[in-house]
């Protein structure tokens, strides 16, 4: 079977990569691209450990094909901070202790990010909803929401 | 190391919540987890696994395998080392099925290839012939007579005769006469329960990239709670010695007992010295769920007699626990630890470790605690109820403290269960308002904790600052606690001070992180290796003031003359003793190498309330507070995630998670998707007390905290449903399956 | 002499008792001194045990001390998750 041929951006940079059509985008990522940021917790898209953005919209990598990228803006965990300056819900998730392990760390920032963009006002019960796809195992996600509600509001405070 | 008793105030650095030394390449993408290592050449493997829960192995065809394009090398058993004996075999035969598959999921071949696809691919082509045998995977089942025998002549000395040779392993302890005891009760309550097998649920899946050359010397990669355990197996399955391979741990992505044990890293190791290769291998979800190590399902009995006023008079408990189609199921934790919260003058626990066609069961957070609590504190609570008492009154009034005889045996030396309750009965949870279809539930827990064999390195840098190198993987955040813990000692910033997982080349020996040994046992060797290198530093001040050793004092990061007749010198700091070490002496070191005893045990009081709809049976978890001794928080806000975390576990226990086998004996559900672990909406804020009785095992007076959490949720929030349903549960999960069937019960009885 | 406890899954292989009395003044001597006496015991001491002497929890070290009022218990090997 040859290989398909992908130019897409990812993280604002343009680049390109040989894929086998049954190949998805977390394994171009990770294989092809060097960026190993997503995980794969589990393959099926249950976990969200290899959330990433896909012109802007939240998606699991692992349920879109390497092939699917073609022409498109792809967002990943390492395109968050700004250079050396870390997006405050990367600061704030070190400060409130919001990860233990750190696997499920990289999804959940690329979806709460996703989510504080769209709603930048959400209710704790919001916020658990829209994570409900973001499994983690460590924290019983009681620090995972103090950190999105308290950057949420640090932002609404700066806009 | 000798104690004077614990430190107990004047802490500078402990205590404090710095952010942590791995945070910013955790929220960054940067960390590097087991299946991130790459290496040049390097192939990918994937593994043939059994479809049958127990059959024969007629015979392998790899040939089909072998010849698709891009495949390198096939293996099989007849790959690995011959002869070994005990657990190494055990652990050999469940990494790759002998004669016989024993479980839905054992490994009976695997191929590496230039691609993961192709491997994949690869395994499809490899034929296996199966004889397909009767198989058993419910525990009572197992022990039954007509049961199907897994593997004859399995059993130990312990077990008495006339038992099933699925049955492998026997405990009974206790003290005092329970029939005596059960007479003079008011009210004798026994019950049967059944708790289902549960998985760690780790996120990352096992994953490790592995190198061995034909002379016999091996690197290897992977994401482990133990990499000298790893070390010490792999090269006996392989037939290496042990100090030509060095392994290095990976950051790992959650354990909870699960990467205790090895179950790819040989198989890699196996691939990579035939293909001459570098091999990469990382389990898919479906495999960690049939092929990793759950934990056992349990058949429980427990019985225990109450007097009007609350005081036990007599318990005892039969635990039936299968833990797979090998030996190792840990009854004997579940029995030592059930009883363990009361003071009983007549107590009996049995246990049985039961063999069935299921994966080897491996530990998860306090391994068979959580269990026996649940079996145990429903009954107190069914008492309770009966004779109108107060849950949380009536277990003070029996709890265990220093010096009451345990129900395992030996006196308690300091411990903090009655410090947990009252602070239970005090806390706002305890007495708030519930509403329509609420109920409350209250739960002890215990775990033994443990220590285990440790080495640490803690090396001066000439501008003053220090690495710390330990041996055990960071599973909850101790770097950070051993930065901590380091920064008392030497009296330097928190900041100044980087805590490094060496891997097995570069340290000592260190036992797996487990048992919440790490804090502890690492915990007080850092403390010891940082006294090591201030003596030294004492010794450099000395030797430039003139004056002896013994007259130099370390305070606030200096050397200083211990009073005034030792001499009038300025403090030296430290970084002024390390700038010209090279030239005073040579490089300043601190170690520490033993095995630390003093663990310290620990106690629980969880209270949860839930909400149970009588319409669909299904439970929401509306408030929950976990307090717990901690001995001495280091790290206060990582002692917190790990009450957190051990209770949201427990909630998914209790509600959700099982193992669902089908009559073929076949797990159905191996994927997240029908394995329901509790996700962000499911659960409430978890509020948390943290107790500090020191434990005086611990300079610090630290006691283990990652697991004892674990232990009271099962119970407390089986007691809170009881109460809300109006029904008692006695079967875990309490899905809404369980409890529309326990209402409708209850209904028509 | 030192009184040693047993748990009672042990009894069967010490002669149906479950207190022994043994010379020794460390750990690993209450294990050999049990052995010597009971060889019944030897598979069940080699699979692994921890002591508890003065209710402290010794997982596996040999050397650690003990008394002859000290209240010694076997318990089975600790270990954890």
């Amino acid at each position: 079977m040859s290989n398909i041929h992908v130019t897409t951006t990812v993280n604002g940079d343009e680049v390109e990569f040989l894929c086998d059509p049954r190949e998805t985008l977390l394994d171009a990522l990770r294989d092809k691209l060097n960026l190993t940021g997503a995980k794969e917790g589990c393959g099926t898209g249950d976990c969200g450990a290899c959330s990433v953005t896909m012109d802007g919209r939240l998606v699991c990598s692992c349920l879109v094909l390497g092939a699917e990228a073609e022409g498109k803006q792809i967002g990943t965990v390492e395109g968050i901070a700004d250079g050396e300056t870390l997006h405050p819900l990367q600061q704030k998730f070190i400060e409130y202790a919001a990860l233990q392990c750190g696997i499920c760390t990289p999804g959940i920032l690329v979806a709460t990010k996703a989510l504080l963009e769209k709603n930048p006002d959400p209710t704790e019960t919001e916020v658990r909803y829209w994570l409900a796809g973001n499994l983690c195992r460590c924290t019983g996600y009681d620090k995972i929401i103090r950190a999105v509600m308290d950057t949420a509001a640090d932002l609404r405070r700066a806009s | 190391m000798a104690l004077d008793g614990p430190k107990t105030s004047g802490f500078t650095a402990v205590g404090t919540t710095p952010n942590r030394p791995d945070g910013l390449d955790k929220v960054t993408g940067r960390a590097k987890f087991g299946a991130d290592a790459q290496a040049p050449g390097m192939l990918h493997a994937a593994i043939v696994r059994s479809p049958h829960a127990h059959a024969r192995i007629v015979s392998i065809d790899t040939s089909k395998a072998e010849a698709l394009k891009g495949v390198k090398t096939v293996v099989t058993r007849a790959d690995f080392t011959t002869g070994l004996k005990g657990e190494n075999w055990n652990i050999l035969e469940n990494v790759m099925a002998g004669d016989t598959a024993l479980y839905d999921g054992h490994a009976v071949a695997a191929v590496a290839a230039i691609s993961p696809l192709i491997a994949r691919d690869a395994i499809k082509l490899v034929e296996v012939e199966y004889q397909v045998l009767p198989h058993v995977t419910n525990v009572d089942a197992a022990m039954a007579q007509d049961a199907p025998i897994i593997r004859e002549g399995a059993a130990n000395k312990s077990v008495p005769a006339g038992l099933h040779p699925n049955v492998v392993r026997y405990h009974e302890s206790g003290h005092g006469d329970v029939d005596k005891g059960f007479a003079a009760a008011d009210l004798v309550i026994e019950d049967h329960f059944t708790t289902e097998a549960t998985h760690q649920g780790y996120i990352e899946p096992h994953a490790c990239l592995a190198q061995l050359g034909g002379d016999g010397k091996g690197e290897l990669w992977c994401c482990t709670q133990g990499h000298w355990n790893v070390q010490k197996i792999c090269a006996a399955l392989v037939g290496i010695e042990t100090s030509q391979l060095r392994v290095t741990a990976s950051e790992i992505g959650g354990g909870f007992g699960g990467k205790t044990v090895v179950f790819i890293e040989p198989v890699a190791l196996a691939l990579s010295r035939k293909a001459n290769r570098p091999v990469k291998l990382v389990m898919n979800r479906s495999e960690v769920f049939r092929a990793s190590g759950p934990t056992s399902s349990t058949s429980m009995d427990v019985k225990i007699g109450m007097k009007n006023d609350g005081t036990i008079t007599a318990a005892s408990g039969t635990f039936r626990l299968q833990g797979g189609a090998f030996p190792g199921a840990p009854m004997e934790f579940t029995a030592m630890c059930a009883f363990a919260p009361y003071a009983l003058e007549n107590v009996r626990q049995v246990g049985y470790d039961v063999m069935t066609n299921r994966p080897k069961q491996a530990a998860y957070r306090a391994p068979g605690s959580p269990m026996a609590a649940f079996a145990v504190e429903s009954v107190i609570d069914e008492l309770c109820k009966e004779l109108g008492l107060d849950p949380i009154q009536t277990r003070l009034k029996n709890a265990s403290h220093e010096g009451t005889k345990a129900s395992f045996g030996p006196k308690f030396d300091k411990i903090g269960l009655v410090e947990t309750l009252e602070a239970a009965k005090a806390h706002p949870h305890f007495t708030a308002p519930l509403g329509e279809n609420q109920g409350r539930g209250v739960s002890c827990g215990f775990w033994f904790n443990h220590s285990g064999e440790t080495s640490v390195t803690l090396a001066l840098s000439e501008d003053g600052s220090a690495q710390i190198v330990v041996g055990t993987p960071d599973i909850g955040g101790s770097r950070a606690s051993m930065a901590l813990m380091a920064a008392e000692e030497l009296g330097i910033p928190y900041e100044n001070i980087r805590c490094t997982i060496a891997d097995t080349a570069s340290l000592g020996y260190n036992e797996v992180s487990h048992g919440s040994r790490v804090t502890y046992a690492s915990g007080l060797a850092t403390i010891a290796a940082a006294r090591d290198a201030v003596k030294r530093l004492c010794g450099r001040a000395a030797a430039k003031w003139g004056i002896d050793e013994e007259a130099v004092v370390w305070e606030d990061g200096c050397a200083k003359p211990s009073g005034p007749n030792a001499g009038d010198f300025d403090p030296l700091p430290l970084a002024e003793i390390t700038r010209t070490m090279g030239a005073t002496g040579g490089p300043i070191n601190g170690h520490f190498e033993a095995t630390p005893e003093g663990a310290g045990v620990s106690f629980a009081t969880h209270i949860v309330d839930a909400e149970v709809d009588p319409e669909t049976g299904k439970t929401s978890i509306v408030r929950y507070t976990v307090v717990q001794d901690a001995g001495k928080a280091i790290h206060p806000a990582y002692v917190e995630g790990q009450f957190q975390g051990g209770a949201a576990q427990g909630i998914g226990w209790a509600l959700n998670e099982e193992y669902i086998y089908g009559e073929d004996g076949r797990l159905q559900n191996d994927l997240f998707l029908d394995y329901r672990i509790p996700v962000a909406s499911d659960l409430p804020m978890i509020d948390t007390v943290i107790v500090e009785v020191p434990n005086p095992g611990h300079p610090y007076g630290v006691r283990g905290v990652g697991e004892t959490s674990i232990c009271p949720p099962l119970a407390a929030i089986a007691n809170a449903v009881s109460a809300a349903a109006g029904v008692r549960l006695h079967d875990l999960p309490m899905s809404p399956p369980r409890i529309r069937a326990a209402l409708d019960a209850q209904k028509d009885g | 002499m030192v009184e040693v406890n047993l748990w009672s899954g042990l009894r069967a292989l010490a002669g149906g008792q479950d207190k022994v009395e043994i010379e020794a003044n460390t750990v690993g001597e209450v294990l050999a001194g049990l052995v010597a006496k009971y060889p019944g015991l030897q598979d069940a001491i080699d699979a692994g045990v921890s002591v508890a002497v003065d209710g402290r929890i010794i997982a596996f070290g040999l050397t650690e001390e003990v008394k002859p009022d000290s209240e010694v218990y076997l318990l089975q090997r600790l270990k954890g998750g």
